[in-house]
């Protein structure tokens, strides 16, 4: 699925070089549960928009279902974003005066999709995460939790392959975090291929292996034994509706 | 993304800013309106002074005497008397030459036992109404007869039935005016031109020119000669042939002037059009440039809210907006300021002009194509004002775009 090869990323300030990746070789298959720990500046980030297609590496081969990446172009990239990554950030990145079901319906709207489809997907993609009663409703009139699960059903409404989340429980208390990770939890359980960057070794117990960062080269990589289960019941009310 | 989801993106966003969205049209506005209303005026008022010219006689050329010198010293134009009635009588009907009438006026007090009123007396044949084109209401015009019979006869413009009687249309025909105390019978009215002040064909008398030199002005004189040539293609024939039968009359040797003028309607039109055009274009340009800085007001905005929105186009972007996608979305909302912009501003030109059209009494007439063009060109302004801002949006690096601040 994902396959890393040697890949750096320098970057370069006037005459200062910065190495935030210093060749990383990983490899996730389908289907994975994938925690990203490490200090603060050790790369997290930017390892991440690189698998997010966000980015290019300065150096190194990036296969994404066989196909390299790392030399694709800006709207090469654009589209694979659009069809295969869903995308999930630590500051949500909602558009500010869009309703939360358009903000969901925004890469179905890049994809070519017709109106109607959309907003049906639209709709339930936010059942899903529990805001079936809150569509219409724009970020700043829901609670960081709220606007998190409205970020998650916006990657997840694509059906994407993967789902990348760059400290999605960063500026979440925890339950609002738990409520996240039940839902990372349950599209796992659907087959979805999940990397999620975290600081907090709780998090991370959601998952079922972690991958540990320093200074931009891979420090460890190991299974979680046994993983805990999230609860949530916002999930269950959502879903018994 | 399809290209109506993009207008719909853009309108969205145009919508949200509702205010900075009005204060970005004004200007093209101001600039269409602007343009729009002095073009219309300009064409109204080429519009009025050609029907002026036109009013005046069909494919007219008016033969006036010309200087007078009197050892060496030129006496200025039409200081000469030197027209006269066999000048007239030698001017020949023919194939280019279509009618003739000598004129000579004077203003003169007329009274009826009603009222009185002072007007201008023109002393001509039964010609004249041809050429001028005037027509007859009620009554009969000059003949041929009255001219060679010396009668003293007249015929009326509405606006003197008007001040005699009190009523245009009180009944005239065969009662007997004084022109500066001499009797006249009046024989006719002619119809009203609506044409008004200095020179007005409703206010004025006509009566046979032999009458008016021998009553009213006691010496033959001839002011100046009406000639209608048979068409337009033929007014320089015409004026030849004219020319050369007053140069014989006048006995003017090869290689000296002419001792009269010939001039020709269709060449103060010409005059009077070039002139008028010159200046719907003056004002039109300096309008323009209004406009022009309309459009700099657009890309101005843009780029400020192309700035502002950088995070909204790295959102865009990362959840899978293409360039095309990006760049389509800020040029659409370019180009809708500057439509929209535009119509309002053709609506608005259109009024005031046709507001100032009526303070002036002038016909402002605004033609359909000067309306496209308006429109086409706050549309072209939107799309070149509109490139550069959203190239900029559109060429934006995703991850730069979501770390700006
Ligand atoms: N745009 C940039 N220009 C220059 N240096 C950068 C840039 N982005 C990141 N870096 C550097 O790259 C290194 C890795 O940064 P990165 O954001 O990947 O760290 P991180 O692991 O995500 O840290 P955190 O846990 O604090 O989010 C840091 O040293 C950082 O200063
Ligand atoms: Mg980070």
């Amino acid at each position: 699925m994902i396959n890393l090869k040697g890949i750096t990323k320098i970057y370069a300030n006037g005459d200062i070089q910065v190495a935030a990746l210093g060749g990383v070789d990983l490899h996730v298959g389908s289907g994975e549960f994938v925690a990203i720990m490490g200090p603060s500046g050790s790369g997290k980030s930017t390892l991440m928009n690189i698998l997010g297609c966000l980015d290019t590496p300065t150096q190194g081969e990036y296969y994404l279902d066989g196909t390299d990446v790392a030399k694709a172009s800006g709207d090469q990239l654009s589209v694979i974003r659009n069809r295969k990554i869903g995308f999930v950030f630590q500051g949500f990145n909602l558009l500010a005066r869009t309703t939360a079901v358009e903000n969901v319906e925004l890469p179905m709207l890049y994809a070519g999709m017709g109106g109607k489809e959309r907003r049906a997907r639209a709709i339930t993609a936010l059942e899903s995460v529990g805001l079936g009663d809150r569509i219409h409703h724009r970020p700043k009139e829901l609670s960081g939790g709220q606007q998190q699960r409205v970020a998650i059903a916006r990657a997840l409404v694509t059906n994407p392959a993967i789902i990348l989340a760059d400290e999605p429980t960063g500026n979440l208390d925890s339950r609002s975090s738990e409520e996240v990770m039940a839902i990372f939890q349950r599209l796992h359980t659907s087959g979805n291929t999940i990397i999620i960057v975290t600081h907090e070794t709780e998090i991370a117990q959601f998952t079922e292996r972690v991958v540990r960062f320093r200074d931009g080269r891979l420090e460890g990589d190991e299974f979680v034994k046994n993983p805990r289960i999230a609860q949530a019941q916002v999930l269950e009310e959502g879903l018994a509706k | 993304m399809n290209f109506l989801e993009s207008i719909r993106v853009s309108l969205r966003a145009l919508r949200a800013n509702k205010l900075r969205s009005a204060l970005t049209m004004l200007g093209i506005i101001i600039g269409v309106a602007a343009v729009i209303a002095m073009v219309g005026i300009g064409n109204g008022a080429t519009a009025s002074i050609t029907a002026q010219i036109q009013g005046m006689g069909s494919n007219l050329l008016t033969i006036s005497p010309g200087q007078s010198s009197s050892g060496g010293v030129s006496g200025g134009a039409g200081s000469s008397n030197n027209l006269t009635m066999e000048d007239v009588a030698k001017i020949q009907v023919g194939t280019a030459i279509k009618a003739v009438a000598p004129i000579t006026n004077t203003n003169a007090q007329v009274v009826l036992s009603s009222g009185n009123t002072s007007t201008s007396i023109v002393g001509t044949t039964e010609s004249y109404e041809n050429i001028k084109n005037v027509t007859i209401a009620r009554g009969r015009n000059i003949t041929k007869l009255d001219v060679s019979s010396n009668a003293r006869v007249a015929v009326l413009g509405p606006t003197v039935v008007e001040n005699l009687m009190g009523d245009v249309n009180a009944n005239i025909i065969g009662k007997s005016i004084k022109i500066n105390n001499v009797p006249f019978q009046v024989i006719g009215v002619t119809t009203a031109t609506g044409s008004t002040g200095f020179q007005s064909s409703d206010d004025m008398i006509t009566a046979p020119i032999t009458t008016v030199q021998g009553r009213l002005l006691g010496r033959k004189t001839v002011r100046s000669i009406l000639v209608s040539a048979s068409s337009e293609d033929l007014m320089q024939t015409a004026q030849e042939e004219l020319t050369a039968t007053l140069r014989k009359a006048h006995k003017i040797p090869v290689g000296k002037d002419n001792d009269f003028r010939v001039q020709n309607q269709a060449d103060m039109l010409e005059t009077m059009q070039s002139v008028t055009q010159t200046l719907t274009m003056l004002l039109g340009g300096i309008a323009g440039i209004s406009l022009l800085v309309g459009g700099i007001g657009i890309m101005n905005i843009m780029l400020v809210s192309v700035t502002e929105r950088t995070r909204e186009i790295g959102i865009r972007k990362a959840i899978g907006a293409k360039s095309s996608d990006i760049l389509l979305q800020f040029l659409i909302e370019a180009v809708v300021l500057s439509i929209l912009g535009g119509g309002i501003g053709i609506a608005l030109g259109y009024g005031g002009s046709s507001l100032v059209g009526k303070a002036l009494s002038l016909s402002t007439s605004i033609s359909p194509s000067s309306v496209l063009i308006a429109f086409g060109f706050s549309a072209a302004i939107g799309i070149i004002f509109g490139v550069f801002p959203a190239r900029k949006a559109a060429a934006m690096d995703p991850i730069d775009a979501l770390r700006y601040e």
